[in-house]
């Protein structure tokens, strides 16, 4: 294609990124077609890790499903978890009492406290700044002990189910949720120390895998990424849901559209996180943790949606049901799908470094695209 | 002129401040080893406590007689979404000449388990607990494949 | 033998290798005399590169592990002191694979290439007083030279190895080693402007009476600053780890490379650490010259009561500890910030340092 001034005739050519590559951060597969170090096209291939969790559902009863969503974007389980079981709960109309409500919200938000340390460290880690990669881990460690005590598990919690939440807080959560807030609070101007402020970090992010806002609502990037663009695409705001309407925080918003402002957006984000778990940490109201349901669930013949905010963007569950036991249908929108296809337009004309960095911004699951 | 070589300069000083405040961040911890947070496992394994809460497996109680609390009605099977449990019931004969459905095996599939834990609150006896065990290595996949309830045990008495 | 053993002195090595070569005189002719001196050096020096290559893995480790709040090596000895034993074995033990249709002769030929460039580079390097193996009048640029050699290997490697990932990872490794040469080159250079020698024994014999940057003001602070930042990114090392770069390009150039080959690649990374900031002592910080302050007397008698080996590897210690506070802080480069870098930021300012530094020697201002 390009025939430089010296004669020498120079080609395209393939490179697979992935499936297995350290970048990738699980199994995808990224097609490049590069110049040089200049990528000319980038074509993800998906389904290394499909696990038909969507077929599953169909089979499994309705508060079996919300299991499986541990599985999907597994960094913020616990609010895949609660968008099924919110979808299920619009259908069998029952009211949450309000200490479900800041509950949830409160390991809603701590989940997405730990998903973007994980993702900071991970961050740093693509750029070659190791180091960063176990402070992240180090504070993320905190918040999985909080879910260690409260829900019984460090990852895959499942700790929602249809009415409510399994077990009630432990008593010394809110004594360790506090310990951890200070212990950020003090840690997190570290993180701009070793990467926001750094020369070499802001000429690798400032400028780089450009998405315009136009293409954001194109191509349905959400969540912190949709964000740095302008994108206001925040579900906790448009439409609140469990105690997000009675706490006070900010939609971050970017115009800059480049993986700093990505990175801006979601250390931002960590503050507004930590802030709304203040707010609510004192003021976990009284009451049940459960609201009686029937034994088996059947939900009412009918379609029903419900989006939640999830670290990565708004996940949509959509249920189709027959009035059985189990769903006809049901369908994820999952928020890394539709960021992943934005990936072509951000990376065009950046170097293969650049797309690391790109990648890392929009802070990819691979099990979250795939499912 | 002047402006781009100010510029040249300041843009060198921001730059190497920039890189010395991180430097200053990792160089903290060097001179303070005692915030190291890793761990030596399995060296640590006695004062290693998982949390109560913690779901480690499925295990059945048993008491000091060997005796159980599972009738085996398998509410536990029904609510596992992996069919991860397994019950073999018998019968039994009681001191009534009344039949009595008790348990022969109780097998549970630890490869198959995703500790979801929906299995605890499905049985009515509360005869299943989640252990803090965390370590499930072994070298054997058919080791995984465990039979819960003890040989020899009995369901309690009293226990519907 | 007696008479060997009596020449062991800690301070000055040349009676003990003075005796040696007399011995040697003494029963064979000159030719074979030399002979067999090259082969001792040899030794001397395959056994170096061992316990190099041991040492330096297993602080590189810990070095990092406290960076990064980490325990590092435990399980293997001593606080893990056998770790890179350990670990050496098995890489003895792993196959060598090599990818179909890559260019057999260049693929075994290149890890070669990367270690003597190593192994000529560390003859020249001073370590006390006396032991050394080359000690030429243009040692400084003897080392710049030999040392640059290395990347004619990672070419090599990655051409070879018929794999995009490690092509683009030799051909940074190019672009980067052909620019950052020219910096540590510049910056030694200025040095030598206030040696006035290239020959290592006499630049050490210049720092009698204080390290050069100390004397030489702020120029030969700045020249070692510069010296660190391009001799690291001479070295591959993070954030100048193009070539490598895992996230990137999995391993750059040596990604096909596997066992004894890929150790060979791994232990001249260890060895050029140490060549560099043995370079770097020698010219900045006075070599084995003990560190004496001004008429301190009593300071400077128990200054001199160290061994010179020590003040060397104490020195050297502190170059490598710096290097790997680099590697272990920051964010890898892009290649074209690389350039721009050496390009725009330390050529031109090594250029200048270069002027100031000899407007300072011939105005004498230097102490
Ligand atoms: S924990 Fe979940 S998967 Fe495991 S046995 Fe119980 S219900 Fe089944
Ligand atoms: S463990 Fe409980 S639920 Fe399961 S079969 Fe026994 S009694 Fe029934």
């Amino acid at each position: 294609m390009n025939e430089l001034k010296t004669g020498l005739e120079t080609q395209e050519y393939f490179i697979n990124m992935g499936p297995q590559h350290p970048s990738t951060h699980g199994v995808l597969r990224l097609m490049l077609t590069l110049d040089g170090e200049i990528i000319k096209n980038v074509e993800p291939h998906l389904g290394y890790i499909h696990r038909s969790i969507e077929k599953m559902c169909e089979k499994d009863q309705y508060r079996m499903i919300i299991h499986l969503t541990d599985r999907m974007d597994y960094l913020s389980c616990h609010i895949n978890n609660e968008a099924v079981c919110l979808a299920i709960e619009k259908a069998l109309e029952v009211e949450m009492t309000d200490r479900i409500k800041v509950i949830r919200t409160i390991i809603d938000e701590l989940t997405r406290l730990s998903s973007h340390q994980l993702w900071w460290g991970v961050m740093g880690m693509d750029l070659g700044a190791i180091t960063s990669f176990l402070y992240g881990f180090r504070d993320r460690e905190l918040i999985t002990d909080i879910f260690e005590e409260t829900c019984g598990a460090r990852l895959t919690m499942n700790y929602n189910i249809p009415g409510g939440l399994m077990f009630d807080i432990h008593p010394n959560f809110q004594k360790r949720t506090k310990e951890f807030i200070t212990h950020f609070k003090k840690k997190l101007p570290e993180y701009d120390d070793l990467l926001s402020n750094n020369v070499i970090f802001k000429q690798r992010t400032q400028g780089i895998g450009y998405l315009s806002k136009e293409d954001a609502i194109s191509y349905g990037v959400t969540g912190p990424s949709g964000r740095a663009s302008g994108f206001s695409c925040d579900v906790r705001k448009l439409e609140p849901y469990m105690a997000y309407d009675r706490v006070d925080f900010k939609e971050i918003l970017s115009t800059e559209g480049d993986c700093y402002a990505r990175y801006k957006v979601r250390i931002a984000e960590m503050w507004e996180s930590l802030s709304i778990i203040e707010q609510l940490i004192d003021n976990i109201p009284e009451g049940d943790f459960q609201v009686p349901t029937k034994k088996v669930i059947k939900l009412p013949k009918g379609e029903f949606y419900q989006r939640v905010e999830t670290a990565r963007g708004e996940l949509g569950v959509y249920i189709v049901s027959e009035g059985k036991v189990s769903p006809y249908r049901v369908k994820f929108r999952s928020p890394g799908f539709s960021t992943l296809s934005a990936m072509n337009k951000m990376a065009t004309g950046f170097k293969i470094a650049d797309l690391v960095a790109i990648m890392s911004t929009i802070d990819l699951v691979i099990p979250d695209i795939d499912r | 002129m002047f402006k781009s070589i100010y510029n040249y300069f300041s843009d060198i000083y921001t730059a190497v401040r920039s890189l010395l405040t991180g430097m200053k961040v990792t160089g903290h911890y060097v001179f303070h080893p005692k915030e190291i947070i890793t761990q030596q496992y399995p060296e640590n394994r006695d004062e290693l406590k998982m949390f109560d809460r913690f779901r480690g497996e499925v295990v059945m109680l048993h008491d000091e007689n060997n005796e159980h609390k599972c009738t085996g009605c398998s509410a536990c099977d029904v609510a596992c979404p992996n069919g991860t449990i397994e019950i073999i019931s018998d019968w039994e004969i009681n001191e009534e000449g009344k039949k009595k459905k008790i348990i022969d095996k109780f097998v549970y599939h630890l490869q198959m388990c995703t500790m979801c834990g929906l299995c605890i609150p499905a049985c009515p006896t509360d005869a299943i607990v989640m252990s803090e065990d965390f370590e499930h290595a072994v070298f054997d996949r058919s080791k995984l494949t465990k039979v819960l309830n003890k040989p020899g045990s009995k369901i309690m008495d009293g226990i519907k | 033998m007696n008479r060997l053993i009596l020449k062991i002195n800690i301070y000055d090595f040349t009676p003990l290798t003075q005796a040696i070569h007399d011995a040697l005189s003494e029963s064979f002719s000159p030719g074979i005399t030399t002979l067999i001196e090259m082969v001792i050096i040899g030794i001397a020096f395959i056994t170096l590169f061992t316990i190099l290559g041991l040492v330096m893995v297993y602080a590189e480790r810990k070095v990092a592990a406290l960076f990064q709040q980490r325990l590092g090596p435990m399980r293997v000895g001593f606080f893990g002191t056998a770790q890179t034993i350990a670990d050496a074995i098995k890489l003895l033990l792993k196959e060598p694979l090599m990818t179909k249709n890559a260019d057999k002769f260049l693929f075994n030929l290149a890890p070669f290439f990367v270690i003597i460039a190593s192994f000529l580079a560390i003859a020249a390097v001073p370590f006390a007083k006396g032991l050394q193996a080359l000690d030429f009048n243009i040692g400084l640029f003897y080392i710049v030279a030999v040392s640059s050699l290395g990347v004619i290997g990672i070419l090599l490697a990655g051409w070879s190895s018929n794999n995009k990932y490690s092509l683009i990872g030799s051909m940074r490794s190019g672009a980067q080693i052909v620019s950052y040469e020219l910096s540590v080159g510049l910056s030694l250079l200025t040095m030598v402007v206030l040696t006035g020698t290239l020959q290592l024994s006499e630049i050490i014999e210049s720092q009698q009476d204080g390290w050069w940057i100390f004397k030489g003001h702020i120029p030969a602070f700045i020249a070692f600053i510069v010296f660190l930042v391009a001799s690291t990114a001479e070295l591959n090392r993070g954030p100048f780890d193009l070539a490598e770069a895992e996230s990137e390009l999995t391993a750059g150039f040596h990604t096909e490379y596997s066992g004894m080959k890929f150790s060979f690649f791994f232990l001249a990374e260890f060895v050029n650490l140490f060549i560099v900031a043995a370079i770097g002592a020698t010219v900045f910080l006075g070599g084995w010259m003990p560190f004496h302050l001004g008429n301190w007397e009593g300071f400077n008698l128990i200054m001199d009561f160290v061994p010179p080996i020590f003040w060397f590897l104490a020195k050297v210690s502190f170059i490598i500890f710096i290097i790997m506070w680099f590697k272990w802080t920051f964010p890898r480069l892009r290649i074209d910030q690389l350039l721009t870098l050496e390009w725009k930021y330390l050529l031109p300012i090594n250029l200048v340092n270069i002027v100031v530094m000899a407007f300072i020697a011939m105005q004498g201002w230097h102490f």
